[in-house]
């Protein structure tokens, strides 16, 4: 073991420090490249006309994408109203019932399974059960493609706080002669609602930037929604439609409208992250 | 010598309230003694405590009700396959092998064959594997072994932020600055340097690289995540015999974190290349949609996600659509197979890892 030795081990030793601390450093770079493009070129088009207009036609000045804002936000409603009932029970009868019964492993591995499942395979799924059958495209379908893909991470964050609430609360519960179901309903699910808020409002996040499966269930529109019947724009189809076309001008709206589309993403996460930490405070 | 019998005691309470919450909360789903039945006594018993008569009805009718619910989450899945399966049928039938045998997809002579696109799926997402697994496991690697601890969590946070941008966005950022920075600097640069058969001219910037390019950024948070999470995992005291023994810091990584760690960074990896295969809509913008089998990486390409993105809403005839809808059965196979197979690394690693560090 010669002092050579030693030497080129340390060297070794802070090329690979260096290394890490370069691939860390690298990875921020398309980061900062999106969120500063996205803010610097949106900006230029953002102002209230965008989100109260319509789209103008290829030529015209002005317009907005205020369709597309309105339809994502019905569809999201759509697919809370969708998937949270279901995913919610789902979750209280794996954590309270269910257990490590072999139906509730089933329907966990379910869950997990449908999770990896591309948003564009839920698409094709809705389109066959409900567009193909009622022979038009719609924010429902929209509404219901983007709930499935709500439902399986819904109901396992669900169920990781359910199974966090301390038993000592449902056995208060149970030896004051509460029924069953109603300290799953009244105690342990109330217990636990700002996690499972924070939850809820991760899956909006994450459905509410989804385009995949609203091509070609909910499709675009050129006017306001006037149902759910009928097909709906979305921000997110629109920022695709806009971007790949040919005039300048669509494409400035479609930085405006991907600007929105972040705002809309980061700010229901970030009131995800806050409603998580005040409830923190007041449980301690 | 006082404590020791009162702290007996205290010890002997313990299986008592073990059964307290048993009878509680039964182990089991459909324990032989509900939870907290009194109809068992006898019928005086019963009539003594009249507001507890056997198992309500509303518990019963409580649970049914909820494990329907939870049972619709198979129903949904079991709903999925067939849907998908039934509006295949008439592509598989009317294409069988050919399907994955030829690569002329051509919908008005109702000829489709998807080699092309499989092909650019897999060669997309194994170029996005190329690009993020050594990124994704050697930021993980910064973050639990390297940083300072005040650096950690905003690192991590920033990193997570690329998990959450739509991927609409990416392919916007795709089009207007990925791809015209291909196109003037790295592609001229790569056809220079090192030139055929993986880099020939011309390039237009919207190329299989650049969509693999996207796919690693896109796939990096999944990859770092997991694998941060498998070397947390690791017991500090293997880093410390390794330490102890003179290893520098990196042979420590090496020999005590990469090493018994190996099984779960292989699941993470799978489970960035799951996202990868079934991502769309950034790769649909940026990869050229044109089916070509080539060994050209700066060439234009197509991918399964974005063909149908492309075609789904405009085709006509029933065996356009059933055979995009068997593409989406074979993306959706190909996608769970590889996602359960990384699931169970990442388990079984991690599992591992955990009695080992309970043993010692």
């Amino acid at each position: 073991m010669n002092e050579w030795h030693y030497a080129k081990r340390k060297v070794i030793d802070r090329g690979m420090h260096l290394l890490f601390m370069l691939m860390a450093a690298l990875i921020m770079i398309p980061l900062a490249s999106m969120v500063l493009y996205v803010a610097v070129r949106g900006l230029k088009r953002l102002d209230l006309d965008f989100f109260l207009h319509l789209p103008a036609p290829v030529g015209e000045k002005g317009g907005g994408m205020g369709n597309g804002i309105l339809g994502t936000v019905s569809m999201v409603l759509i697919a809370c109203g969708i998937s949270l009932p279901i995913s919610i029970m789902g979750a209280i009868y794996l954590a309270e019932y269910g257990k490590r019964s072999r139906y509730a492993s089933l329907v966990r591995f379910t869950a997990d399974v449908l999770a990896g499942v591309p948003s564009i395979v839920t698409g094709i799924f809705v389109y066959q059960i409900l567009v193909r059958r009622v022979h038009h495209f719609s924010s429902l379908a929209g509404g219901l493609a983007l709930g499935i893909i709500m439902i399986p991470l819904v109901t396992r964050t669900t169920e990781e706080l359910l199974k966090l609430v301390p038993s000592a609360l449902t056995e208060a519960s149970l030896s004051l002669g509460v029924p069953r179901w109603k300290t799953s309903l009244y105690v342990v699910l109330h217990a636990a609602r700002g996690g499972i808020v924070t939850g809820i409002l991760l899956a909006v996040a994450r459905v509410a930037g989804e385009t995949a499966p609203l091509l070609f269930t909910a499709l675009n529109n050129q006017y306001w929604p006037s149902g759910i019947n009928q097909p709906t724009a979305s921000l997110t189809v629109q920022v695709f439609t806009y971007a790949i076309s040919p005039f300048q001008d669509w494409q400035d709206q479609a930085w405006t409208g991907a600007l929105v589309l972040l705002l809309l993403v980061f700010g229901v996460g970030l009131s995800a992250r806050l409603v998580l930490s005040r409830n923190h405070v007041s449980n301690m | 010598m006082i404590r020791k019998p009162v702290s007996k005691p205290a010890k002997g309470i313990d299986p008592s309230q073990r059964t307290v919450v048993k009878l509680v909360r039964p182990s089991k789903p459909d324990s032989p003694i509900p939870s907290y039945d009194m109809s068992r006594g006898s019928g005086s018993e019963r009539a003594a405590i009249p507001l507890v008569t056997g198992k309500p009805w509303g518990d019963r009718a409580f649970k049914n009700l909820t494990a329907g619910f939870a049972g619709l989450i198979l129903l949904l899945a079991i709903a999925m396959v067939w849907e998908l399966w039934l509006a295949a049928s008439e592509s598989v039938s009317a294409m069988g092998w050919h399907f994955f045998l030829t690569q002329k997809w051509d919908p008005v002579l109702d000829h489709f064959g998807a080699l092309a696109f499989v092909y650019g799926t897999i060669a997309s997402a194994l170029i996005a594997f190329l690009i993020a697994t050594p990124f994704g496991i050697g930021i993980a690697l910064f973050l639990t072994e390297i940083a300072p601890r005040p650096m950690r969590e905003p690192i991590s946070f920033l990193v997570e932020i690329l998990a959450a941008i739509p991927s609409v966005v990416y392919g916007l950022w795709g089009i207007f600055v990925l791809a015209p920075l291909m196109r003037s600097h790295i592609d001229p640069f790569l056809i220079g340097w090192i030139g055929k058969p993986l880099f020939a001219a011309p390039s237009t910037g919207l190329s299989l690289l650049s969509a693999g390019i996207i796919l690693s950024i896109m796939i990096l948070p999944t990859i770092m995540g997991i694998s941060r999470e498998v070397f947390q995992a690791i017991p500090r005291g293997t880093r410390e015999a390794a330490l102890a023994l003179g290893a520098t810091k990196w042979e420590t990584i090496r020999v005590a974190v990469l090493h018994p760690s190996r099984g779960g960074l292989l699941g993470a990896v799978m489970l960035g290349l799951g996202r990868a295969l079934g991502e769309t809509m950034a790769v649909t913008m940026v990869i050229g949609n044109r089916p070509e089998i080539s060994a050209n990486i700066l060439g234009p390409s197509h991918t399964i996600a974005a063909v149908i993105a492309n075609e789904f809403a405009e085709a006509t005839s029933d065996i356009h659509l059933s055979a995009l809808a068997e593409l989406g059965l074979v993306l959706m196979g190909i996608t769970i197979l590889i996602n359960l197979a990384a699931r169970i690394l990442v388990w079984s690693t991690a599992s591992r890892l955990q009695t080992a560090g309970d043993d010692s």
